[in-house]
This record gives C-alpha cells, sequence and structure tokens, in this order.
C-alpha cells in the first residue's frame, strides 16, 4: 500500500509535536523514521495508526484521506517496544485476538495462528502465558499478532529497544527479511541510526518535529544535508570543528588553527565561496594515521573497540578522532602523522547548520 | 547465602511483628464477636438488667427461626443487598469507571470528584437530601421539577417506592466505592495495550470487552466481596430515611432496633444480639465461599524478596 503524509501537524496544546511533514510511502517500501526521543517520531506513527487525530494536514492511503478512519478500519499492524501483549492470554489467544475481534471461524484462527507461529518460529509455544516468554519470543509473539490479519501496512514503535545486543542484531535482520519477503509497506520508528541504516530502504530524519532529510542510507551517510544529520549519523560519529575557509594562490584551504591547514579539493568545492568561519566535518574512518607526511599530532588518548582503535589528538585547536588498526599499538603521548580524505569531507554553515555542498 | 547480618533472627520473630495487628483484631473483632454470641444466649435485656439475667440456651435463636417476620427481613435483606449491590456497587461504579476513563483526564476527574461528595456527606444531611426529594407536594424536588411541570400526578414518594428509595439512597454512596478501584485498575493497564487493541481491529466497546474487564477481575471480585458483606450489615442510611416504615427494616436494623431502640422501652438484649450473631454468621460463611469460589489465595503472591 501507497502512504503519502502531507503537510501533517500535531500539536498538545500550545506544543507543536510534529510541524507540517511531508513524505511519500511507496508500495512495499520499507521507510525508518529516525531521531532523537521526543523528536515526534512516534507522534507521526500514532497518527498513521489512528490513534491520534493530526492537527492539521492529511495522511493518505493509496491516495485515501483516512484522517478520520479509526484504528480497526485501517488495516494496519503494529509492534510496540513493550511488545504489548495481553497478559491475560494465551500466546495462541494474542495471536489470534485480531482474527476473534473480526469473528473469524474458529478453524481459521487455528490455521493462521499455526501458520504465523511457524513463520515466527514459535510453534511450540502456543499454549504459554506471556509471562513465561523471553524478551525475544514476546517480540516474535507481537510480530506474529500484527502480521496474523494480513495488515496492509505495518507500524514498528521501537520493536528492538528492550532486547539485548546480540538478539536486537539477529532480530533486525528477520525483520527485514520478512519485510521483503511478504512485501508489506513498514513504517518502523527508532533512535538507532544503526538499525535504520541497516534495515531500511529510505529514512526520514525528524527533529523537533520537523523532517530533516527523506532519502536512501547512503545518501544520508555520505551527503548529509544539515548538521544535526552529520551529527546524529554514523558510528563512531563525525568529527565536526570550527575551520576558517581562505583561498590562496588559486587553492582553497580550510585552517584548523595553529598553523594546521587542509587543502579542499574540487570535488567538494564549496557552493557558495564563503570566505570565514564554517564547520567542516569529517568522519574518523576518513582520517588515516601513519603515514609518511600530513599533520603531526600527539595522542591523547587510545580506546580499544576491539576490530579498531579510536584514538583523540589535537590538530589546530580541534579535537579529531579516528581509527587505526590495532596493531599499530599506539600508545598515549605517541606522536604520528594525520593524512586527512578531504573528498570526504563535509562543511556546514554556522548559522543556518545547512551543508554548504548538498541541497 | 545464609549468613546473619544483624543480631540474632529467632524462630518467633513473626510473632512480635504480627502483634500490633493482632492485639487490634482481637480487641475490636474478636472480642465483640464472643461477647455478642455470650449475650445471644441470655434473656438479657432493660428489665432484667445487668444483674438478673438468665442463660437461656439457645431460646433466642429458636424465636427467630418461629418469629412471624423473620422470612420477610431476610427476603427483604437479601433483595436490598443484591439490587444495590448488582445495580450500583458493581453496575454504575463500573460505568462511571469507564466513562471517566475514555474522557479527558481532567472532566473524568472532576466527575468523579462530583460522585464521591454522597460518601463525604454526612449521613444524615445526606438522607435529609432525599427525603426533600421524595417529599410530599407542594414541597419535593421531584414534584416540583419533574412531576408538576409533566402534568403528573404529585405524590409523596417515599412510601410509593420505598424499596427503590433505600437501594437508591445506598446505591449512590456505594457506587464511590468501585469507581475509585476500577477507574484507578483501568488507568493502570499500559497506554500500549490500550493501543494494540485498538490496532489490532477492536472497537472501544470490544477494548472493554476483551482487554479492560479481564484486567479488572481483581477489583471486581474484592468489590462483590467487600460490599456484599458491608451491605449486609449497614442501616444507618434506612435507620434516617425510614426508620424501618414501609416494609424497609433489614435483618441489621431489625437487630439494632430490638436491640438497642424498641418503641415499649424494653431493650431486649439477648434476641438483638442473636440476631446480630446470624448475620456475623452469614457474613463469616460468605466471606469464607466467596474467597474460595473467587480463589483470593491467588492474589497472595510468594515474596518477591528472599528470606534466608
Amino acid at each position: 500500500m501507497k502512504v503519502d503524509i502531507v503537510n501533517l501537524t500535531k500539536k498538545f496544546g500550545g506544543i507543536i509535536a510534529v510541524d507540517s511533514i511531508n513524505l511519500d510511502i511507496k508500495d512495499g517500501e520499507f521507510v525508518a523514521f529516525l531521531g532523537p526521543s521526543g523528536c515526534g517520531k512516534t507522534t507521526t506513527l500514532l497518527m498513521i495508526a489512528g490513534i491520534y487525530k493530526p492537527t492539521d494536514g492529511d495522511i493518505l492511503f493509496d491516495g485515501k484521506r483516512v484522517n478520520n478512519f479509526p484504528p480497526k478500519d485501517r488495516d494496519i499492524g503494529m509492534v510496540f517496544q513493550s511488545y504489548a501483549l495481553y497478559p491475560h492470554m494465551s500466546v495462541f489467544q494474542n495471536l489470534t485476538y485480531p482474527l476473534l475481534i473480526k469473528k473469524r471461524p474458529r478453524e481459521e484462527m487455528k490455521k493462521e495462528a499455526q501458520r504465523v507461529a511457524d513463520m515466527m518460529g514459535i510453534g511450540h509455544l502456543l499454549k504459554r502465558r506471556p509471562g513465561q516468554l523471553s524478551g525475544g519470543q514476546q517480540q516474535r509473539v507481537a510480530l506474529g499478532r500484527a502480521l496474523i490479519k494480513k495488515p496492509r501496512l505495518l507500524l514498528f514503535d521501537e520493536p528492538l529497544s528492550n532486547l539485548d545486543a546480540r538478539l536486537r542484531i539477529s532480530m533486525r535482520g528477520e525483520i527485514k527479511k520478512l519485510q521483503k519477503d511478504l512485501g508489506i509497506t513498514s513504517i518502523y520508528v527508532t533512535h538507532d541510526q544503526i538499525e535504520a541504516l541497516t534495515m531500511a530502504d529510505r529514512i526520514a530524519v525528524i527533529k523537533d518535529g520537523v523532517l530533516q532529510a527523506y532519502t536512501d542510507p547512503e545518501d544520508l551517510h555520505d551527503r548529509p544535508k544539515t548538521l544535526f544529520i552529520a551529527e546524529f549519523i554514523g558510528n563512531p560519529p563525525m568529527n565536526l570543528f570550527d575551520v576558517e575557509i581562505k583561498s590562496e594562490a588559486g587553492r582553497v584551504y580550510a585552517n584548523l588553527g595553529n598553523g594546521a591547514r587542509l587543502a579542499i579539493p574540487e570535488s567538494r568545492k564549496l557552493k557558495k565561496l564563503v570566505e570565514g568561519k564554517v564547520k567542516m566535518g569529517i568522519r574518523p574512518q576518513d582520517i588515516h594515521a601513519g603515514s609518511e607526511d600530513g599533520i603531526s599530532t600527539e595522542i591523547a588518548l587510545v580506546e580499544p573497540m576491539g576490530r579498531d582503535d579510536l584514538i583523540v589528538s589535537k590538530v589546530g585547536n580541534a579535537e579529531v578522532h579516528f581509527l587505526v588498526d590495532p596493531i599499530m599499538k599506539l600508545r598515549m603521548g605517541d606522536r604520528i602523522k594525520l593524512r586527512f580524505d578531504m573528498e570526504k569531507s563535509q562543511f556546514f554553515d554556522i548559522k543556518t547548520e545547512l551543508s554548504l555542498l548538498w541541497d | 547465602m545464609t549468613e546473619k547480618t544483624t543480631g540474632g533472627g529467632g524462630k518467633y520473630d513473626w510473632f512480635w511483628f504480627l502483634l500490633p495487628a493482632l492485639i487490634l483484631v482481637v480487641i475490636f473483632f474478636f472480642l465483640p464477636i464472643i461477647i455478642t454470641f455470650f449475650i445471644s444466649g441470655t434473656n438479657m435485656s432493660t428489665a432484667t438488667g445487668f444483674q438478673n439475667w438468665k442463660w437461656i440456651g439457645l431460646k433466642n435463636y429458636q424465636r427467630i427461626s418461629s418469629h412471624p417476620e423473620t422470612l420477610e427481613h431476610l427476603w427483604l435483606t437479601v433483595k436490598y443487598v443484591a439490587f444495590t449491590l448488582v445495580f450500583f456497587n458493581l453496575g454504575m461504579s463500573l460505568v462511571i469507571a469507564l466513562l471517566t476513563t475514555h474522557i479527558s483526564r481532567g472532566v473524568g476527574f472532576l466527575f468523579r470528584a462530583v460522585w464521591l461528595l454522597p460518601r463525604i456527606t454526612p449521613v444524615v444531611v445526606y438522607v435529609m437530601m432525599w427525603r426533600f426529594i421524595a417529599a410530599d407536594a407542594p414541597y419535593g424536588i421531584l414534584n416540583q421539577i419533574i412531576i408538576k411541570p409533566l402534568g403528573l400526578k404529585t405524590a409523596n414518594w417515599l412510601p410509593m417506592a420505598p424499596f427503590l428509595f433505600i437501594v437508591l439512597v445506598n446505591g449512590f454512596i456505594g457506587a464511590s466505592f468501585g469507581m475509585i478501584l476500577f477507574s484507578s485498575a483501568i488507568e493502570s493497564i499500559p497506554k500500549d495495550l490500550m493501543m494494540a487493541s485498538l490496532v489490532d481491529g477492536s472497537s472501544y466497546l470490544q477494548r472493554i470487552r476483551y482487554l479492560i474487564i479481564p484486567h479488572l477481575r481483581w477489583p471486581l471480585l474484592f468489590v462483590t466481596t467487600f460490599q456484599t458483606l458491608s451491605l449486609m450489615t449497614s442501616f444507618e442510611q434506612i435507620l434516617v430515611l425510614t426508620d424501618g416504615a414501609y416494609n424497609t427494616e433489614v435483618w441489621a436494623l431489625w437487630a439494632y432496633h430490638k436491640a438497642l431502640s424498641t418503641y415499649s422501652g424494653n431493650l431486649q438484649w439477648g434476641f438483638g444480639t442473636a440476631l446480630a450473631a446470624i448475620l456475623v454468621t452469614i457474613g463469616i460463611v460468605m466471606a469464607v465461599i466467596y474467597m474460595r469460589y473467587f480463589k483470593f489465595e491467588e492474589l497472595v503472591q510468594e515474596p518477591k524478596i528472599e528470606t534466608q
């Protein structure tokens, strides 16, 4: 099912929780709403579910305005962070609740419960109560309950946040595969950028109720349109520091202070050539240590992260984080030379926080 | 680990923890019951005084069983308890709780606060208001506001429908008890569950049936048990409203009249306490049945704190 969100706005009293968001979701697409807590992503989801009424704007399912449809008429399935299983019902009763409500025959309920339970790998748990299940099993039941009525739209509200790290990674893959196999249009709310990047076809980044960007994961990662996206996306987070742009002999440089400067390549030519202060961003993996030439620096801190060591040091006035191979055995106080891969650098206007590279 | 961290935990420590509650229960519950049963075996009355009474064994109980009014009072009590319980203490309170939790919080709170008024009004004042409502023409709120404008025949409504009035008077107080328990239980249902049932396709009515009512199981059982017992022994509203006139003498009121307030002035303490003793016995039996039938022991969970 195609979903269109047009100027969607929600106010609680005087507070604007969602500020005229526009989105289109294609049939079968997996879209993530990504943003910090309190940014309005769950409010948006609950408006799509029909729990909240929009203050303004429209929600269209396949072109049909559903603003005033109660949740039961929207043909949706939803998975909650808390699983929201009915504690007084068995797994079977939980799974078949949507069918019970529709007054489906008992035979069909049994058949469908078996089908969904097998799909989710919980066939042996049908007689148990939610309280007798582990978190992962509960999440599977919740997912099964959302799927049993074959909804046209699946909504996920941070479904993996209560699971432990390992389970989260495996469920991530399972949900993505399930969604692709079934081809059900899905909206997935999360504050975890890794979940959004790994699972979604497109990501809507929301901050303070305003849509910051709506694009695919790669674009979001490589071409952040705002400072917020640059800070929020990527792990470890992008280095951001104030630089001064200066042209000299036909080349453009970013001065980091204390004499350190970086040449900006043609490919990163700023939209508006600003002479003066801008925010420069570069990801830790795009700063390379141990080269012959480059900017010399002293290591202030080493954080072993397993596959890499995260190193903190000072370049000019800026504190930079970068990744090195642990085999280098760098220690605090060591001096090394850094080469910045400026082809991957980002620049933002300090005032507007908008990218100076991408529209 | 069974290492002791503080002092010595003796085998009979529990006794000292129980003692304060035990003293209260013994003095204010067990002793009165024993005294009641004791007096019910005597002919004690104003005439005999505290000196000249005699043991008469079960004679008082024999008198009750052959008393011409016994069945009448018993049947009235059963009807009164059943109607008040079902229509008000459970029915009305559930309806109020459901209504006030499905509208905005502020309005719901206000509405419930209004329903508490009968409970916090002194009984005499409260019942006087009901008497004003039912009073004969040209007075009476009912007559002036509803009956007369509609052109119907005015009347003194209390004698016309005495049973209805004793149920109403008690029901309007009793409803607030369940209302508080039910509405707080409804509000304690996790928000996600309430949303999930809507998304799963329930209408609001279906949500009440499949999610809210099952969630209210324990409060419902508790209110049923508690209110049955308290209605059986309550009589003060009826005492002030009709004083037992127009066939409104429930068992508890009958006991009160016999033991503490008779027209002749001869207070039959022995006979009255025998009536009360029967009520206490029925109450205890009912309580045991309720607790067994509703499996109250399931309510009491093993403590999560580990003892050594």
